[in-house]
């Protein structure tokens, strides 16, 4: 016997015998496989009628998904470095979807393939470009490569140790884990927070590599973070729907899983504006370019709909604790959220794509146009605009965000199947399993 | 004691578990004007007692919806109408300038509206309570769970409620002057 023999954690087993502690042998296989196949031929279909906006559409569908595993990774040390008691059974969940980390290490080959299309403004910049040649000391290919080995270690050796150890806790029923991995989530954190700031200015704020803003971290964070809770909300109430999780997530989780989507609803908003009014107020040419870049080809529109998709609906709809406590409404919000996600993903890239023989000459003209076509004003410039927007949209720029988004269901589902579907002897279990919101 | 009006029947409990089940035998036996003094919040108490839900929410919507209408009156009138002034080329009235003054305005009568709300839909402030009559309801503050039954309660009997709420496990059971 072990000295911690004797203070081990009580078992779900013990604490509520009705929950179905594994997914049955063979359960949920279709589906996994059928995700998976979904996925791939989404992407596959993608890639043979994109050419080279492939990789513009890849790139939309990669941050988009990735943002999800990265949430996962984040929330689950967030509930260890809190302590946090109620959200245990959903954590399992999140460790699930960070697995998928090592399968999105993979899918990073198609960007590493496309690099020079996506990349092209610092891979191949204009000689007298002294913007782009001060900056070449973190834009050159060689360290770029070097940090996408770098972020991917980080956030697979942290998804890999957080999960290893809850998994561990499940036979070993040892309350020293939890103390450990709360101590190991607060330089996780730091890491994490690093990282994923400059994985955003690495892979969407270079791809116009004059701009700059330091937010710009938090802002894809903020956005990443939101659709990680829409993706769990929708993922444990499918599961629920095949009799998995029942009585492990409940209402009372699902209303708290509604709460922090709406805050960082609101915290996506914060991020965001915080960085528009600042560039607005400031009135600097290299970085009011960005978004006048942003207001042509339809996709002002896109900006409108991000205010009122993105914020003003999201808020006002998730705001009533009845919507959040009902299945269906609360469904309905985390669908609308992923489907703005995905909008706010090709805001942030799409603009840049094709723009590569534009220099500043043809820059001006298209703001004169712009301001031709200004005289339209509120419903009528916004149609217009969409109108312009659907003109210039591939299918790819959807497909690719639905076809990563299904894999990323199938790696779930992978890691799943093979685990426990809660922390079974998790110190805190009993009160996840009988948390109630006042 | 001037005035021999009764306010109602206090009881005292010794665990959160008690009051909690003594408030579903009070509400299932048909009590509804009854109240919960504990010296922390009970999970699920509220529902034991079948308190409705709060109007508060209510109130603070109200009150942020009047900040940001006020707000951008408030900015319309002063900067887009009655002093326009032009400051480095931004038009006057421009909606992102208005933004974190309008935020502000929500906060600040939504935080006013959350705090006197709830005042006001606790009848507070006031200095007196009948039930600080009872002789160990300090204690609500520190070890003891009490449970009250007004006397406006239709079911309310000054012999039969005593009773009633003895046999539950209250302790102290003593009815209360106006």
């Amino acid at each position: 016997m072990t000295a911690t023999a004797h203070m081990t954690a009580p078992s779900l087993q013990q604490l509520a015998p009705t929950i179905v502690p594994k997914v049955k042998d063979g359960d949920l296989a279709t589906a996994q496989l059928g995700a998976l196949v979904l996925g791939a031929a989404l992407i596959g279909g993608a890639w043979a009628t994109g050419g080279e906006r492939f990789y513009f559409s890849y790139l939309v569908g990669y941050m988009g998904v990735l943002g999800i595993c990265l949430g996962a990774l984040f929330f689950t040390m967030v509930q260890h470095i809190t302590r946090a008691g109620w959200g245990i059974c959903v954590r399992r969940l999140a460790e699930n979807i960070m697995g998928a980390l090592p399968l999105m290490a993979l899918l990073f080959v198609p960007i590493y393939v496309g690099f020079d299309h996506l990349f092209h403004h610092w891979v191949h910049p204009d000689p007298n470009d002294h913007l782009v040649a001060g900056k070449s000391a973190w834009l050159n290919k060689n360290f770029f490569v070097a940090r996408i080995v770098i972020y991917f270690a980080i956030w697979i050796a942290m998804a890999f140790f957080f999960r290893r150890a809850s998994l561990q806790q499940d036979e070993n029923g040892d309350p020293a884990v939890s103390l450990r991995l709360s101590r190991v989530a607060a330089p996780g954190l730091l890491l994490f927070a690093l990282s994923v700031t400059f994985a955003a200015f690495d892979w969407i704020m270079s791809l116009d590599p004059h701009w700059f803003s330091t937010i710009f971290g938090l802002t894809y964070f903020a956005g990443a973070y939101m659709a990680f809770f829409a993706f769990t909300i929708l993922m444990a109430k499918w599961l629920g729907k095949r009799g998995y999780l029942r009585g492990a997530i409940t209402v009372e989780h699902y209303h708290d899983l509604g709460k922090l989507m709406f805050a960082f609803v609101v915290f996506w908003t914060y991020t965001n504006f915080s960085q528009y009014m600042l560039i607005w107020y400031a009135n600097l040419p290299e970085e009011t370019r960005w978004f006048a870049d942003r207001a042509e080809g339809g996709w002002g529109a896109i900006g409108t709909l991000l205010v009122f998709g993105h914020f003003f609906i999201p808020f006002g709809f998730l705001m009533s604790r009845h919507v959040k406590r009902n299945g269906v409404t609360l469904s309905i919000g985390a669908i609308l959220l992923l489907v703005v996600h995905c909008f706010d993903m090709q805001f942030l890239i799409l603009p840049t794509a094709g723009s590569h023989e534009q220099g500043p000459a043809e820059h001006g003209a298209g703001h004169v146009a712009n301001a031709a076509e200004a005289v339209e004003t509120g419903i009528a410039r916004f149609t217009h605009d969409f109108g312009t927007y659907l003109h210039g949209v591939h299918w790819a720029d959807f497909g690719c965000f639905v076809g990563l988004f299904f894999v990323l269901v199938g790696a779930t589902l992978w890691n799943v199947r093979r685990a426990n579907l809660v922390p079974l002897r998790d110190p805190r279990l009993a009160e996840a399993l009988h948390f109630q919101n006042f | 004691m001037t005035n021999n009006t009764k306010w109602g029947v206090v009881a005292e409990f010794d665990s959160a578990a008690s009051i909690y089940h003594a408030a579903e035998k009070v509400t299932h036996h048909g009590y509804t004007r009854v109240d919960a003094h504990t010296p922390f919040p009970v999970h699920g108490l509220d529902r034991a007692l079948r308190q409705g839900p709060s109007p508060l929410g209510w109130i603070v919507v109200c009150c942020g919806a009047t900040g940001i209408c006020l707000a951008q009156l408030m900015m319309w009138w002063m900067n887009g109408h009655d002093y326009v002034f032009w400051v480095s080329g931004k038009t006057p009235y421009a909606w992102p300038s208005t933004i974190p003054i309008t935020f502000e305005c929500m906060v600040l009568l939504s935080g006013f509206g959350a705090v006197f709300g709830m005042f006001g839909l606790n009848r507070l402030p006031r200095l007196h309570h009948p039930i600080f009559r009872h002789s160990t309801i300090w204690r609500a503050t520190d070890d003891r769970f009490f449970l009250s039954i007004e006397a406006t309660d239709p079911k309310f009997d000054s012999r039969e409620t005593v009773r009633f709420l003895e046999s539950i496990g209250g302790k102290h059971v003593e009815i209360v002057e106006e």
